[in-house]
């Protein structure tokens, strides 16, 4: 059933440096796109609208809307990437950590606590230091570092303040004593594109906090560690995150959905050509 | 082309070609603007993050 147009369309509310590169490397390809503004959608789930799109490059930065973009999407038979599924997964920490361990992968220690209560019984049974963490959030933000039992009733007294139910389900997880880094892997497809090393002066080791990104040598180890990830997340383009714990063990931290690779391409420059390679795997759902 | 910054009035080069939604930081204030049209090239204030955005 094909009932839609032949475009590319790039689902987007804020064009960054990843949205353009993107697009130029749609246009260097001469692929047919519509750039759309996610803020401007809706849809009659009673019509049967003929869309532009034949696939739909999902770079929405809000992962509620997000998700609803791909579900509504799909629902009107026009594949998104990534799936909606992936998205709901990689959006939700809870929903990733439960995807990677049932594939067999090596996490860090993790729980979830159903009250804020049952938080602090859980880590006085896990010990500190323990990091608690936003079930929905990105970018090391509202992140907490929590080395003792005073240090963990203010920040529960704050999660129990917080007017959204779900900040009362606590993710806690072990600290892993990693080396001032942690390590991104770029999945597209199967393929692993390349991996950096983002390293901070701070715990947490996001580029969003400051991380540097440097080119990583990319291991039959880290490749398949990276390309298991996405695959249990059921995410198409990928990127994953990984720490080095001091034993040499590698653990997978998270996947996310919605790459950002501004600090990848900084590290490797024109020698990976993500955009490229998220085009070309977009390419097998647009007619030639 | 240049545009001026609707929060500090500081006159900001504009990328040649400009697209709907791209975020453009202003060089003065800092301020992140957005492209909220083409034709006209208008520039805003940028949505302040939100609770879940990222990757």
């Amino acid at each position: 059933m094909q009932r839609h147009g032949a475009a590319v369309g790039v689902a987007a509310s804020r064009v960054r440096f990843e949205e353009k590169a993107i697009m130029a490397a749609l246009e260097r390809r001469r692929v047919p796109f519509q750039p759309f503004d996610t803020r401007t959608l809706w849809l009659d789930l009673q019509g049967e609208p003929r869309l532009p799109y034949a696939v739909v490059l999902n770079r929405e930065i809000a992962q509620t809307r997000s998700a609803y973009l791909a579900r509504l999407l799909e629902s009107f038979d026009v594949p998104t990437i990534n799936p909606a599924r992936a998205v709901e997964v990689c959006g939700d920490k809870f929903l990733t950590s439960t995807r990677l361990h049932r594939a067999g992968l090596p996490t860090p220690r993790t729980a979830l606590a159903l009250t804020t209560g049952a938080a602090a019984s859980a880590m006085e049974q896990l010990g500190f230091p323990v990091v608690v963490k936003p079930l929905v959030g990105s970018w090391g933000r509202m992140v907490a570092l929590v080395r003792d039992r005073e240090a963990a009733a203010a920040v529960l007294e704050h999660r129990e303040a917080m007017p959204a139910p779900q900040a009362r389900i606590v993710y806690l997880q072990e600290l892993v004593d990693k080396p001032g880094r942690d390590i991104r892997v770029i999945v597209v497809g199967t393929e692993p594109l390349g991996a950096t090393y983002r390293t901070a002066g701070q715990w947490r080791t996001n580029a969003a906090q400051g991380a540097v990104s440097t080119r990583c040598p990319l291991t039959d180890d880290l490749a398949k560690l990276a390309v298991a990830a996405a695959e249990a997340v059921g995410a198409e383009v990928a990127g994953v995150d990984l720490l080095e714990g001091r034993d040499g063990e590698l653990y997978v931290l998270e996947v996310n959905h919605n790459v950002e690779f501004r600090g990848f391409h900084a590290a490797h420059g024109d020698r990976v050509d993500v955009a490229g390679a998220i085009v070309g795997h977009a390419l097998r759902w647009v007619r030639p | 082309m240049t545009q001026l910054c609707p929060e500090c009035d500081a006159a900001i080069a504009m990328p040649e070609q400009a697209k709907l939604s791209e975020i453009i930081e202003c060089p003065d204030c800092r301020s992140e603007l957005e492209v909220i049209t083409i034709e006209p090239l208008v520039l805003a204030l940028a949505p302040e993050i939100e609770e879940d955005w990222g990757e």
